[in-house]
């Protein structure tokens, strides 16, 4: 059969206005805090106040007694219930340490905020009273917070059966690596500390779990992963997936903080069992401060080897990364999504990178925006900088001499990109900054001494996304494959209904999906109707994270449109007499070449198809097909940000002037859409560069528990930003695309960080740890002096 | 129990409220209008923002009792004869939300800036919403659609 071709484009491209407003902006979107099935109890859990202890005793009788208490039940007593720990998907090595994970801690608590116990009662307020009734008595044991402190001799073990706090050692090294450093003429290497991260979703977690006499299970949750959690839930809980139904419906953010299978999720599922009744849980903020993942913590130590024209001959990360105190879904393989990216957009041929990761007794890491690309991104485009110094060569000469330039282009570490253009996006960031004028200001204050100094810093990068080729996941040891699935249902009156296996979180997939498959379809995209989130309605998905959803999920429409154009042609031809290949599709009609007023509609065939009066012998009635599309490749966004900034150097305040970025996302699909993605980033990095710290005192206390205290930038910390692309269409995919979601939280970071530093760097400044923060600015500036 | 009347979107309600029920939720348990959000326990997120006789407040630092007597809108009250009303309207055309979960609250903060007067530039705006949160816009769009309101309003 010949390939179909449909050539009206009518929504892709354009920014179809979003179908996920109407609901949002009336106040009828359905969040899982808003649903409580008749009889549901209310779960309250009780946490750990210490980051490591004995627990010495539980008791819960007085809890027990408190008005409308149902149940009170400790870690112990609900042993029985669980089947298996919670999962982690990703052991990153054969010998990684893997410790057991139960949703309630028993005899050991190891981070400030491991569940002890938990209570169910009528209201979430009698809960929460009860909870504090339950009497926990703790014995305090050493305990460790930081990564370079839990691998010294002689320090707190977290788990302390393992003997070690170590929990992994991964290494990928090219064969001539060592002879490249030797050989080198220059050679930088810089340590860099990149501070945890919490994630904040505006939507704190929730969970609603009913269970039916027939032991089947139904779980709401606000997860950007309702497929995965039902797998994880059988292996918890030890109920088969088939008789498993997970809801996520609307869902507030997520950022990679929802991409897991929680305890309290496990708790309410296996509570709702034992008691017949729906248990709900929602998560508190200080709560989500603690019981819900954090990102980043991990220290650097990055080398760049180059000759003394500035070739760079090799690069070299070793790097601590934090576990915290347990593994969650994919904690250990956070550090792995950079892994293969170390070069950043520059042609480098020898290459090395080892992680060690490390338990703490802090809140598990995970996934947070960009997880993996933004540590590696930021050590590179830093240590770029200080390469150029060392050279006495321009940054953005230096970036240009060893930009990857031919395409596709297989890295040093194995993979390849298949398009990008980082001179392009260069060019054209510079054609929008006017850097002459920038630094013509620079100078004048600088000869002036003034007071507010300026800083231009910029940061070229490419990352691997759209996860993933099932085959890669497999070969670097993650549990599952990362292929999605598309249905397309063609109604008998000629509405569309789409099933897709992602899983938006503020992602907008009920326009952008409406888009390509009414282009694909010929059909308006008002009549196209998308629905996710249910794994009763999507059996098959992968769900959404890694910037996978369009580059997976969104080739998987393509692939089942393709199929349903292929069987309307066979309804088509055996109902009009003609060959398949002497059919066209165009415009949502199949008509005879040759003979353009013999057309049928799709409408009028998906009509056929369900009438089934006339189809041709063995054909199946209903216009519906499924495709699941596994990638070839990963998805290569790249681009070229810059960052202005104003420095204070009597206070160490830092205003960012301007914030211009150049991505190159492949076709853009709806591009308000990606300017939204590309701003919302772009927010998170600049909030990281510049605010962002969760902070841990030495006896693994968290000190920045609320948002008073970490500080999530409102709209009067930042500025409007410039946003603009270049297009390389992708090569690997039909649809050309590459996704966006972590273009700007992977490039922002460096680019500021690296303006602050110039804004300062002829004072002597060369390095500034994240955040920069008034005061780290300020004694940055006074040790530059001394 | 207290015994308390409020009208919230122009219906009356009478209710017996314990004195220590936070209005947010009045609004989401007791009356159902699941259309205001709760995104924090330190009334540091805004998600929670309604009017109350036409001045936005964070509804989680305020009693149930002390609206007694009071007008309430909320974000289902907002639209009026099915008819988005104009900030509704410009967070839709600028796509000002994406998940979704801040915009009740930003939305009623944004009205309010509006009807009083203080939504005269960008830096205004920025400073006016500064009371509510919003993790995945990174704001831009949201100054953007504001400031059509407000251009589009007076
Ligand atoms: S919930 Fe009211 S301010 Fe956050
Ligand atoms: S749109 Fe998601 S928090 Fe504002």
């Amino acid at each position: 059969m010949t390939v179909t071709e449909s050539k009206t484009t009518t929504f892709v491209g354009t920014s179809v206005k979003r179908k996920e407003d109407a609901s949002l902006l009336r106040g009828r979107a359905t969040w899982v805090d808003n649903i409580a099935p008749p009889g549901t109890v209310h779960m309250a859990v009780v946490r750990s106040p210490y980051a490591h202890a004995h627990i010495t005793r539980v008791s819960t009788d007085v809890a027990r007694a408190a008005e409308g208490v149902v149940a009170v039940l400790d870690g112990a007593e609900l042993a029985e219930d669980w089947q298996g720990s919670l999962p982690c998907a990703w052991p990153v090595t054969e010998d990684i340490k893997i410790p057991p994970h139960f949703p309630l801690a028993t005899g050991e608590t190891r981070f400030q905020g491991d569940g002890v116990a938990v209570v169910l009662a009528e209201s979430r307020a009698l809960a929460k009273d009860a909870a504090e009734l339950v009497e926990v008595e703790y014995e305090q044991l050493p305990a460790v917070a930081h990564v370079d402190k839990a691998l010294e001799k002689g320090a707190p073990i977290v788990h302390s059966d393992l003997g070690t706090n170590e929990c992994y050692v991964w290494k990928l090294e090219t064969d001539d690596f060592q002879a490249a450093l030797e050989a080198a003429d220059v050679v930088v290497t810089r340590r860099y500390v990149q501070p945890r991260l919490i994630p904040n979703a505006m939507e704190p977690r929730a969970v609603v779990a009913q269970a039916g006499p027939g032991g089947e299970l139904t779980v709401w949750s606000a997860t950007q992963v309702p497929h995965i959690l039902r797998f994880a839930l059988q292996l918890v809980l030890g109920i088969p997936e088939s008789k498993i139904r997970v809801i996520a419906p609307d869902v507030g953010g997520g950022f990679g903080s929802k991409l897991n299978v929680y305890a309290e999720e496990a708790l309410a599922a296996a509570l709702a069992r034992r008691l017949g009744r729906p248990v709900k849980w929602t998560e508190e903020r200080a709560e989500n401060y603690v019981a819900t993942i954090h990102g980043r913590d991990v220290v650097h130590e990055f080398t760049l080897a180059a000759t003394k024209d500035g070739k760079i001959t090799a690069v070299k990360s070793d790097a601590k990364c934090a576990m915290g105190a347990y593994l969650q879904l994919v904690t250990p393989g956070i550090p792995l999504l950079g892994a293969w990216i170390y070069n950043g957009a520059y042609d480098i041929p020898n290459y090395s990178v080892t992680f060690t990761g490390v338990f703490t007794n802090t809140t598990p890491t995970d996934a947070y925006r960009g997880a993996g690309r933004p540590e590696a991104t930021y050590v590179i485009e830093r240590t770029i900088e200080a390469l150029a110094e060392e050279l006495g060569m321009d940054s953005l000469e230096l970036r240009r001499k060893n930009f990857i330039s031919e395409f596709p282009a297989t890295l040093a570490s194995g993979l390849t990109i298949d398009a990008g253009d980082f001179h392009a996006a260069l060019d054209k960031l510079l054609e929008l900054l006017d850097l002459d004028s920038i630094r013509a200001d620079q100078k004048a204050r600088r000869e002036h001494g003034d007071v507010k100094q300026l800083g231009v810093g910029f940061s070229t990068y490419t990352e691997m996304c759209g996860l993933a080729p099932s085959r890669i996941l497999g070969a670097v040891r993650f549990a599952v494959g990362g292929w999605d699935s598309a249905t397309i249902r063609m109604q008998p009156l000629g509405s569309v209904q789409v099933v897709t296996g992602t899983s938006p979180h503020g992602q907008s997939h009920e326009t952008t999906w409406a888009q390509i498959v009414a282009d694909q379809l010929g059909v308006d995209v008002d009549v196209v109707e998308v629905l996710h989130g249910d794994t009763a309605v999507s059996q098959l998905g992968m769900d959404t994270y890694g910037s996978r959803s369009l580059a997976v999920g969104g080739v998987a429409l393509w692939h089942a449109s393709q199929k349903i154009i292929g069987k309307a042609r066979e309804i088509v031809s055996h109902q009009l007499e003609v060959s398949p290949d002497d059919l066209e599709f165009a415009n949502g009609s199949f008509s005879v070449k040759g003979s353009p007023d013999r057309t049928m509609s799709i409408q009028e065939i998906a009509f056929q198809a369900h009438a089934a009066h006339n189809l041709p012998d063995g054909l199946e009635p209903g216009l519906e097909a499924t495709a699941v599309y596994d990638p070839p490749n990963f998805s290569w966004p790249s681009g070229a940000h810059a960052a202005i900034v104003e420095v204070d150097t009597e206070t160490g305040d830092t205003r960012l002037v301007r914030y211009v970025a150049v991505d190159d996302v492949g076709v853009p699909v709806n591009p308000e859409i990606i300017d939204g993605q590309v701003h919302g980033g772009i927010a998170q990095a600049i909030s990281a560069a510049l605010y962002e710290e969760g902070i841990y005192d030495e006896d693994g206390n968290l000190l920045t528990t609320t948002m008073t205290n970490y500080l999530v930038p409102s709209a009067a910390e930042l500025p409007s930003f410039e946003t603009d692309r270049i297009e390389t269409s992708s090569p690997t995919n039909p649809l050309g695309v590459k996704g966006v979601g972590e273009t700007g939280t992977i490039a922002a970071t460096p680019a500021v960080i690296n303006a602050v530093v110039d804004a300062l760097s002829h004072l002597g400044v060369s390095d500034i740890q994240l955040p920069a923060t008034p005061e780290r600015v300020w004694r940055a500036i006074e040790e530059a002096k001394s | 129990m207290r015994h308390v009347a409020l009208t919230v979107n122009g219906s009356r309600h009478e209710l017996e409220l314990e004195p220590r029920e936070l209005l947010v939720y009045v609004l989401r348990e007791r009356l159902g209008l699941t259309g205001t959000t709760i995104g924090c326990d330190t009334s540091s997120c805004g998600a929670c923002t309604v009017l109350v006789g036409g001045e936005s407040v964070k509804s989680c630092t305020m009693l149930g009792v002390q609206a007694d007597g009071l007008e309430i809108t909320t974000i289902e009250g907002l639209a009026s004869n099915g008819q988005l009303h104009a900030v509704q309207q410009a967070f839709h055309e600028h796509h000002a939300l994406q998940c979704g979960y801040c915009t009740p609250g930003m939305v009623l903060a944004a009205v309010s800036l509006i009807e009083e007067g203080k939504a005269t530039s960008e830096s205004a705006i920025r400073e006016g919403l500064e009371g509510n949160l919003c993790r995945c816009t990174g704001y831009h769009n949201i100054v953007r659609a504001v400031s059509a309101a407000a251009a589009g309003v007076s």
